[in-house]
Formats: C-alpha cells, structure tokens, sequence
C-alpha cells in the first residue's frame, strides 16, 4: 500500500513541479496546492498505513497513529491560510500590474 | 517561575492580539507597542542571566512530560538570540514611528510586526521540530503581509516570488519532518537525537544523511545559502526601511540559527559528508555574495549582498565543529543581527533624504549631515570587523577555528572577504558622503534627528558589543559549550536520560 501511495505522491510533485514552472500565475498556484496535497499524503504514508481503527477511545484497539493526522491538520490549515493570501495577492497583481505572465513581471529598478 | 522562557513569545503575542482592536488609533498603538516591546526586552535579559545562572531552562508545556508534548527549551544560544531579537525589534519598531508612515499604521502594521516577533522568538525558542515549523510560518505570513503592505507595484511583484519560494520551501520541511518521523519516530528534537544516535551506532544509516541534505536545503532556502539565494536581492529590495532591516537582522538568521541547531543536536554523528557539503556551501555563499557586493552601485543591493556574506561565514564556524569557531560563529551571529539592522536603518535615512538608493546620485552628504556621515562610518568599520569594534572577535574566533580543523582554504576566504566587505561598504561612505554636496528635493521634510535614535543606539551596542567582549564571552562560550556537547542539551529536556 505504502508503495502505491509513494507513487501517487510521486506523481502530485512531479504535476506540481511542472505546473510551478509554467508562466501562467494561476497554474502556479494550482502548482502549489498540488504539492501541499502530496506532502501532507506523504506524512500520512510515513506514519504508516497500517490497519486500525480510528483514533478514538471509544473503538477497540489497534488503532492508527495519530499524530501524523495531527500534524496533516495543522499544515492543512497552514497552507490554506497561505493560499488564500496568495490569491488575493495574485488578484491584486493582476488588477495592479496588468498582467498574469510571470516573464513580464521582471527585474528591479535600480539595477546598473 | 517555571514558565519565565515563554514570555519572549507571549508578550508580542498578546500585543499583536490587542493592537488588532486599536487599529485606528495610531498614538495608542505606539505607546501598547513601544511598552510593551520595551519589557520584552527586561524579560529576555533576565531569561539571559537566569540560563547563565542556572543552566538550560525547559518548559514542557501542559505539564506533558518529554517526548510526549511540546518541549521548550531555552539555552544560552536561544536566550541570546531572543534577547537580540528584542532589542532590534524596539529599535525598528521606534524608528517606524517617524518613517512607516500613517496610511501603513492604519492597516495593522504593528499587528504584524508584534506577530513576526512572536515567530522568530518561537523558532529560537522551541525543542520541537513541528513547532518549529509552526513558528516559520507564523514568522512568514507575518512577513508577507509586511513585504506587501503599501501595494506598490515592485512590492506586489516581489511578494509574489517570495511567497512562491516560502510556500515551496515550506512543502520541503514538512516533507523532511516526514521523512524524519517515519525514520526516527518522534517529534521532540533531543529525543530525536538521541533516536539518530541509537540508530548510527557503528553503521550511520544513509537514509539520515539524506535527511540532513533535505533540511539543509530547507533551512538554506530561508537563510539564503549559495544556491538557494536567488529570491533575496529582489524580494528584499522591495519593502521600506524599518520592514527591510527586520528582515535583514531577524529572517535569514532564523534559517542559520535552524542549520547550526540541526547540524549540531541530530547529524553530528557521519559528519565527512554533511558537515564538508556545509563548509563548500557556506564558502561558495561568501565568494557569490562577495561578487555581488562589489559589483551593484545601489546601497540597499551592496547591503543585501553583504548578508548573504555573513551567512557565509557564520555557517562556515558551524561545518568546522571546534569548540572555537562554534564560539565565533555564535559571537558573528549576534553582532550580524545589530550591524545589519543598523545598516538598513542607516540605508532608509539616505533615501529618505535623497529619493534614490543609486549611488551615482548621491553625493556630498557629510556636509549637512556629520551625524548620519560618521555613524555609517563606524558600521561600516564594524561590518568589516575592525578590531575595537564587534565583528572582530568573531571572525578572529572562526579563522582560529577553521585553521585548527585544517580549513586553510576557507578560513583564507573568510579573510580575505573582509577586505572586499570593507570595499564594498567604503564605496558607499567614498560616493555618497564625500564629494560636492548637491540638492534634495525632499530635504526639509525628513525627521532626520530623530531616525537617528535607533541606529545610533544600534552601533553603540555594537561598539560596546566589540570593546566589552571580555564582558559577553563566557555567555557566548556557554552558548557554544552545548552546541559542541548536544549531550547536555539532551540531559536538560530529557531528565531519566
């Protein structure tokens, strides 16, 4: 199972990478909420995929891990917020700059 | 009082939650800032001399033993660091008041100005690895709103590549924390140590050695290592003054602070591979810095490019591991965080008077203001580690260090740095100061005086910081006793250990 998961994750980087990568601002975007997806699956792969119960004492034992999920929900939480952040941003921009094109939002002034 | 070494966080924590009720009162949030700031700065002092007194302080927050709960640990190094973290903090944060401006006041600076404290002091402070990616974030959101409150169009420009860069590097740490709980399988840094050390015995696993790539790789896109530099010289070109010396003195240390934490708590055990990549990066940051440094004709490029240098060598007294250049890099690190704020500070009062950071417009300055001419004079001297001055000491400890695990290279670049450090920052004083005075058009408008206040204030601590050294070494020297010994650090949040 872990290694079915490896792959999966595997694949959302590689999407994620070759979505950071492109120009448009908006498939940058849908880059990084690729490569949060993946990172937070692979927390919950690294714990281990062991069959359990959930983590609640009321179920009977074994149960699962459960700090990973714990963890998996902070960064969730963590990366929504960032996100949200970089999407006004980016609507900002657009509305501000005129452009969602990564190649023309070069450079800096004062450069000689 | 058991829960003394949380107050470095709580303070701005409460402060930055309070100022989000008063935003539209501009005086009261100075003065709950001001205040408040002022006695983080008399409880970090105390934190201070309470480590120095009586060993490492932890907190096992919850009353939750060890391993189990969040552990905060405050050692000499930390409580040096928060200590720093406070003053510079007071200092930007009075100099914002005649700078920043009504209309950013009005829309939360001092909000996210307390919160960046809060992360930064959080980071120095934790003995989690989680919560250390906590406070990251918490430090880089509040970052992202100060590197983009204004709107200008080179600030949402710039915001853009740094969040992109943060949000990636921010995956990348939690992929590492990942790797490192399903190998190690626990959270609370000296226990992972101790795991490490249990699964090296003879053999060192190559998995951990991979995983100390993966965090130096993290911690390296924050502080700003050789390859991994690119986003800063543009992101922190963006911002004005007081944001631009917060970031300068308190972000990239963060990342340096978390590296010399990692390479000396967990992967100390295989050190041929880790720590030799370590001492290649750090001289490749100084030789690219150093070209950096040279070659702009803009006084805020020239001080980016100098931070990127410090890194450099900070982390080259890390990859050395003697009990000497660790001195030394903890002794430049502090002195760093002061110069480096001073710098910038020193750096908005030129373009606050002039209009423009290009040098090839600015002259003559000393004439109309000696002040700001010989303060600048004399943290220039410090950066490039004059003798009476702080960055003597510091770099001396670490030349010392790496000659005496054989680094002859390095430690001759580290010298030899200095000399174009010193040319760089002598190129701004040469242009910018001397020469024949011209006209400003905003002259008259710039509280000059009283910008002054917090760099002065600044480089007098960094004089006294470089006279006394006799007085700050042995904290620095117990600082560096745990770093060199992670068994005492391990023995402190561990106690059946």
């Amino acid at each position: 199972m872990e290694i079915l998961m490896a792959f999966v994750i595997g694949i959302l980087f590689m999407s994620a990478t070759y979505l950071m990568l492109s120009k448009s601002l908006l498939r940058i975007i849908v880059g990084t909420g690729l490569l949060s997806h993946g990172a937070h699956m692979l927390i919950l792969t690294m714990g281990g995929l062991k069959t359990g119960a959930a983590p609640l004492l009321g179920e009977k034992a074994p149960y699962t891990d459960p700090i990973p999920q714990a963890l998996i929900l902070t960064a969730i939480v963590i990366s929504f917020g960032v996100t949200a952040f970089f999407l006004v941003l980016a609507y900002r921009a657009y509305q501000e700059l005129g452009t969602d094109n990564m190649d023309r939002m070069r450079g800096t002034e004062g450069n000689d | 009082m058991i829960n003394f070494l949380i107050l470095p966080i709580l303070i701005p924590l409460v402060t930055g939650v309070l100022l989000i009720f008063a935003s539209k009162r501009i005086m009261l949030q100075r003065w709950i800032a001001g205040i408040s700031s002022v006695i983080a700065i008399i409880f970090s002092a105390l934190l201070v001399q309470k480590v120095r007194v009586s060993g490492i302080q932890t907190l096992d927050v919850s009353s939750w033993e060890a391993p189990f709960g969040i552990t905060l640990v405050s050692d000499m190094m930390s409580a040096l660091l928060v200590l720093t973290t406070s003053i510079i903090a007071f200092l930007c944060l009075i100099y914002s008041f005649w700078s920043i401006g009504e209309a950013r006041e009005k829309f939360y600076y001092y909000a996210a100005f307390n919160f960046l404290i809060v992360g930064v002091n959080g980071a120095f402070t934790t003995g989690d690895i989680f919560n250390l990616f906590v406070f990251f974030e918490v430090m880089l959101m509040a970052s992202y709103v100060l590197l983009v409150l204004g709107g200008k169009k080179a600030q949402l420009r710039e915001s853009i590549k740094y969040i992109l860069v943060n949000v990636i590097s921010s995956a990348l740490f939690v992929i590492a924390v990942a790797y490192l709980y399903s190998v190690v399988g626990t959270l609370n840094m000296a226990h992972i140590s101790v795991r490490i050390s249990e699964a090296s015995q003879g053999n060192p696993p190559g998995i951990i050695t991979v995983i100390a790539v993966l965090f130096l790789i993290v911690f390296g896109l924050k502080g700003a290592i050789f390859p991994l530099y690119f986003w800063m010289p543009g992101s922190y070109y963006a911002p004005p003054a007081p944001v631009l010396a917060l970031f300068g003195a308190l972000l990239t240390k963060v990342g340096v602070y978390s590296i010399t934490r990692t390479y000396t708590l967990f992967f100390y055990h295989d050190i041929g591979f880790t720590h030799q990549l370590l001492s290649f990066l750090a001289i490749m940051s100084i030789i690219a810095g150093v070209i950096g440094a040279i070659a702009y004709w803009d006084i805020k490029k020239i001080i980016i490019y100098n931070i990127i240098i410090a890194v450099g060598v900070i982390l080259f007294g890390v990859s050395a591991m003697t009990t000497d250049s660790l001195t030394g890099s903890i002794f430049y690190l502090i002195h760093d965080m002061i110069i480096k704020a001073s710098l910038f500070l020193l750096a908005g009062i030129v373009i606050a008077i002039t209009g423009t950071s290009n040098l090839h417009k600015i002259s003559g300055l000393i004439k109309r203001y000696p002040g700001l001419g010989w303060t600048f004079f004399i943290a220039a001297l410090a950066l490039a580690g004059i003798p009476p001055l702080s960055g003597f000491v510091g770099k001396l400890l670490i030349v010392k260090g790496g000659f005496e695990a054989e680094h002859y290279w390095g430690a001759g670049i580290v010298l030899l740095s200095s000399l174009l450090v010193l040319f760089s920052i002598m190129k701004i004083f040469i242009n910018g100061f001397w020469g024949t005075p011209r006209a400003y058009n905003e002259e008259d408008k710039v509280p000059v005086g009283k910008m002054l206040i917090a760099p002065v204030i600044l480089v007098i601590i960094a004089v006294f910081y470089g006279a006394g050294s006799e007085f700050v070494y042995p904290y620095i020297l117990q600082a560096a006793e745990t770093l060199a010994n992670p068994e005492i650090y391990i023995e402190a949040v561990l106690k059946e250990y």
